[in-house]
């Protein structure tokens, strides 16, 4: 009806269809299933941050039997059994299948529910189309598609919990032959059960990445606003659009990899099987002639990419905030964005690395610690220009910068601490110990987390018209950064006494962990201090999570503009409409054009036109005029 | 709000939004199937000396299944040729090819290829009990000539009781010392009408030909079963784009159908280089 209706009113052909089909959007189009990137950025923002929210309280639950092993978790522990089964915590106190659960479900969560769909596909949804000037993404079913393939893998990924046996039990790396015949057997569905839906669960969160990335390159290339060129990009957008590549590119054979493992769990296949595999005592009559080596290889050629799809957005996300509040240019903006290329490349030729222990031949270990070392270089120079980028600012120390200037160190300890790992000699006794653990959360907790939360902070105005609230920031701010630190600086302490990262009781049985005292506690006991600040920190996150809600109906109104930014998206009016730009913004300068001589505020927005006086001042003329008038 | 550029391409580009989308989904398919292959290497690499089975499947009908792929890539560019050209009938012969040709490639593998798989039967042999059925596997001369051992006898099981297997043997194992059975053939050879009585205590694992039986055939039914997905994919997009609906969408705005054939064509076509890789893959070497 709708059809016939049109095809009658307008002569000139369904050009205008679609632009009078969405005129009265039902609440469920508009809200739940909507095509819009802005509604679909905050879906995945507020997936995210829930899923960030689970992941933190499964470890809060493994830091009790770390820190007390094998005592009865008080008020709390009676009723966990009721939720997670009576296999998890009998009379309070957790077995061992359930601490396995556990880590591996945190990592999981933490990295593919919590960490990418908020950094990649929360900001990126939200933020890069503004940026760039663009109405929408390319590509608004596929959008949502890939939102709701997510939500699909991550019901999956939740209801894992509560089959018969509890969730993956093989860590987030899921290790074969290990994770190939774990939750299988006597009491396991064959389907239904932890492993097996972890893979199926995968399935989908790859299918929502995918989807997702295509999406932001196609939209990147194609829909930037007039006079928006490759170097005219915030490098916000640059982050962005590296971190799609390396999930278009490194995701696929992760999944080649899970159905493999699927097909081994479910068709009973021998990809990852080696011969004469025997379990609990009896050969397995399976064909075998399958490589556990394999597995390791695919995982890593994901999973290197993947440490840097969780950075890369934080880098963005940081640049903007650091130009911004030191109310200068971003310094070295050409090296950043070559950086950023290089590292996208490297990454995917350095994965072995987490792979010393299988003993590769030297000629091998050889390439992938030169690659390693190579890729720590471009990291160094952003890291660099983003310090170089506050001398001499004139720094606000609003929230979002704290975040930002916390990161910076932060980032660096967890980078600089990547270093020994690169060589096979040192990693041989760093590996699967502590010293790994402190490792990379340095780089994803007060790194990537605080990343996060400065975006939160500083985009909120954007997508609400309003601000979240400066005092309580501070108060989320100080006690989560102290106790970052408390949680992570010690266990590089515990890995180099030698402690595995996969004990069960914290150490308290290892000798390691008991015989020498660091700083006056042993191994075992600086669990105690940890623990306390991973909880300590839990409750530092109430304030954020009152401020987000309440500030959403009740924050203080501010204009379009709030931080005297830049860039397009803050040209758009807040909340942005639907279409997001009322005309379509053309753009005339750099990203960052703050404190502009001869100005008279200190920031020139991109979609302002340069002025001829301005031309003369900016562009000397290359060589000496010689020509006498 | 409109997208701009769904049909028309940017300037500076070249490009319209969904060609660029398929290059890059594509892109993310090279490296899904480059997974598998590579694995199918390490596998073959790794294998263990007469564990890679050779000449199990049938050549005469790979080869024409991919010579009807080959062919539907061509009429799917026809399609799309005609389209440009504003010849809806011409296209429309051209799609029903294009359909027609991915649904005799679905059913060749699936109703035939597929189930005569299933009921081939193999017996892998213990070590020890190799030289029992010496008359069947022919080592003696193997070694001789350097080649593989044979350690698994192969065939249709006619019937079996709970100590032996009675199997009408394939020619290689009727006839393992005949020169002729070293190289497979290009046409398979039907099962003979030797039967073999081998005990159940002498086999070390019996299965069909199903993924179970060994890393060869794990990888046979997961990649050419991933291909059929996608096979099974292009077919169903084409059959949108041939219906009616799509037509209307022809006489609103012809060249928005000439570009989702042309996108849906790229597909079709790296479905086909997919299987350019398989065949010799599996079949041949
Ligand atoms: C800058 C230079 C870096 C170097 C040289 C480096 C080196 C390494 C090495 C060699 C390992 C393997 C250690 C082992 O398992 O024994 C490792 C582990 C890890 N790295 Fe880094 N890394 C660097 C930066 C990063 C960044 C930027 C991230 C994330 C954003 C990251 C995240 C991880 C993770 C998640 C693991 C542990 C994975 C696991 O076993 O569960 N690293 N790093
Ligand atoms: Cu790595």
């Amino acid at each position: 009806m709708d059809a016939s209706t049109s095809v009658e009113t307008h002569h000139e052909p369904h050009e205008h269809d679609a632009a009078h089909e969405h005129h009265e959007l039902g609440w469920w189009r508009k809200y739940i299933f909507s095509t819009d990137h802005k509604v679909i950025g905050i879906q995945y923002g507020i997936t995210g941050l829930l899923f960030l929210l689970i992941g933190f309280s499964l470890m809060m639950l493994m830091r009790w039997q770390l820190a007390y092993p094998g005592q009865a978790l008080p008020v709390i522990g009676k009723w966990l059994p009721h939720i997670f089964g009576p296999g998890s915590m009998p009379d309070g106190k957790m077995t061992p299948d359930f601490y396995n659960s556990l880590g591996a479900m945190h990592g999981t969560i933490m990295i593919f529910l919590g960490v990418v769909p908020l950094a990649f596909a929360a900001f990126g949804n939200f933020v890069v189309p503004l940026q760039i000037g663009a109405p929408d993404m390319t590509f608004p079913k596929v959008n949502m598609a890939s939102y709701w393939a997510l939500f699909v893998g991550a019901s999956i990924m939740v209801t894992s919990f509560f089959v018969p046996g509890g969730a993956a039990k093989s860590g987030w790396t899921s290790y074969v032959p290990l994770a190939a015949i774990s939750d299988t057997g006597q009491g396991y569905n064959p389907i239904f059960n932890g492993q097996t839906l972890w893979l199926i669960g995968f399935i989908f969160l790859i299918t929502s990445s995918l989807l997702g990335a295509i999406n932001f390159i196609t939209t990147i290339i194609q829909l930037r606003a007039k006079g928006l060129t490759w170097m005219r990009l915030p490098f916000f957008v640059w982050s962005q659009f590296v971190t799609a590549f390396l999930l278009v590119l490194a995701f696929p054979p992760l999944e080649a990899a899970i159905i493999m493992q699927l097909m081994d769990r479910v068709a009973h296949t021998s990809f990852f099987m080696p011969s004469g595999l025997i379990v609990n005592g009896t050969p397995l009559s399976i064909s075998g002639g399958g490589s556990p080596l394999l597995w390791q290889h695919l995982f890593w050629f994901l999973g290197h990419p993947e440490v840097y799809v969780l950075i890369l957005p934080a880098f963005g996300i940081v640049a903007e905030i650091l130009a911004n509040n030191s109310r200068k240019p971003l310094w070295g903006y050409k090296s950043l964005v070559f950086s950023v290329l290089v590292i996208g490349f490297l990454s995917f030729i350095v994965w072995a690395h987490h792979m010393w222990m299988t003993g590769m031949g030297s000629a091998v270990s050889a390439f992938f610690q030169t690659t390693t070392l190579l890729i720590s270089i471009p990291s160094v120079i952003i890291l660099s220009a983003f310090f170089i980028s506050l001398w001499g600012g004139s720094i606000r120390f609003n929230v979002p910068m704290l975040f930002t200037i916390a990161f910076l160190p932060m980032f660096g300890i967890g980078g600089l601490t990547g270093i020994p790992l690169a060589f096979n000699s040192a990693d041989l006794y760093l590996h699967d110990t502590y010293y790994i653990i402190a490792h990379f959360h340095y780089i994803v907790a007060p790194g990537t987390i605080f990343g996060l939360f400065a975006g939160i902070y500083y985009w909120f105005p954007k997508a609400t018209g309003r601000k979240m609230n400066d005092f309580w920031g501070k108060v989320h701010f100080w006690p989560t950064l102290i106790c970052m630190n408390v949680i992570f600086l010690p266990m590089f302490l515990q890995g180099m006494v030698g402690m595995h990262r996969r004990w069960y009781d914290g150490g308290q049985g290892w000798n390691v962990a008991n015989e020498h005292t660091i700083w006056g506690l042993t191994g075992f006991q600086w669990n105690h201090p940890i623990s306390w600040a991973a909880w300590i920190m839990g409750l530092a996150q109430i304030p954020f999570i009152i401020n987000f809600f309440w500030s959403i109906k009740h924050g203080e109104k501010v204009n379009d503009n709030p931080w005297e930014a830049t860039t397009l998206e803050w040209t758009a009016p807040s909340p942005p409409p639907h279409g997001n730009f009322l005309t379509p913004p053309v753009a005339y300068r750099g990203p960052y054009e703050y404190s502009l001589p001869g100005r008279e505020r200190d920031y020139t927005m991109q979609n302002e036109p340069v002025e001829p006086a301005e031309r003369s001042r900016r562009k000397p003329a290359a060589e000496p005029v010689l020509v006498s008038h | 709000m409109e997208i701009p550029y769904t049909i028309s391409t940017r300037p500076d580009t070249g490009l319209w939004n969904a060609k660029v989308g398929i290059w890059l989904f594509l892109a993310s398919e090279v490296m899904l199937f480059g997974g598998l292959f590579s694995a199918y290497i390490f596998l073959r690499i790794d294998a263990a000396p007469g564990m890679w089975p050779h000449g199990l499947l049938n050549v005469p009908v790979g080869t024409m299944n991919t010579a009807i792929l080959i062919l539907s890539s061509v009429t799917v560019v026809l399609a799309w040729a005609s389209l440009k050209m504003r010849r809806y009938r011409a296209y429309w012969w051209y799609m029903l090819a294009t359909i027609l040709c991915g649904v005799i490639f679905l059913t060749v593998k699936l109703a035939y290829e597929w189930p005569q798989k299933f009921e081939h039967f193999g017996a892998y042999i213990k070590p020890e009990a190799l030289g029992k059925y010496e008359k069947y596997l022919g080592n003696e001369r193997r070694t001789e000539k350097g080649l593989e051992p044979r350690i698994e006898i192969t065939g249709h099981l006619h019937s079996q009781n709970a100590k032996e297997y009675e199997v009408a043997l394939d020619p290689v194992n009727a006839e393992p010392d005949n020169p002729a059975m070293d190289r497979p053939h290009f046409f398979p050879l039907p099962v003979t009408d030797k039967i073999a009585t081998i005990e159940k205590e002498d086999v070390e694992r019996a299965t069909m030909f199903l993924p179970t039986h060994s890393a060869y055939f794990a990888s046979y039914f997961t990649i050419t079963g991933l291909h059929g997905m996608h096979v099974l994919g292009g077919v169903l997009v084409f059959i949108y784009m041939w219906l009616p609906v799509s037509k209307r969408l022809y006489q609103r705005n012809p060249e928005h159908l000439a570009n989702r054939v042309e996108v849906s064509g790229l597909f079709w076509h790296f479905v086909d280089l997919i299987w350019i890789f398989v065949f010799p893959l599996f079949y041949l070497l």
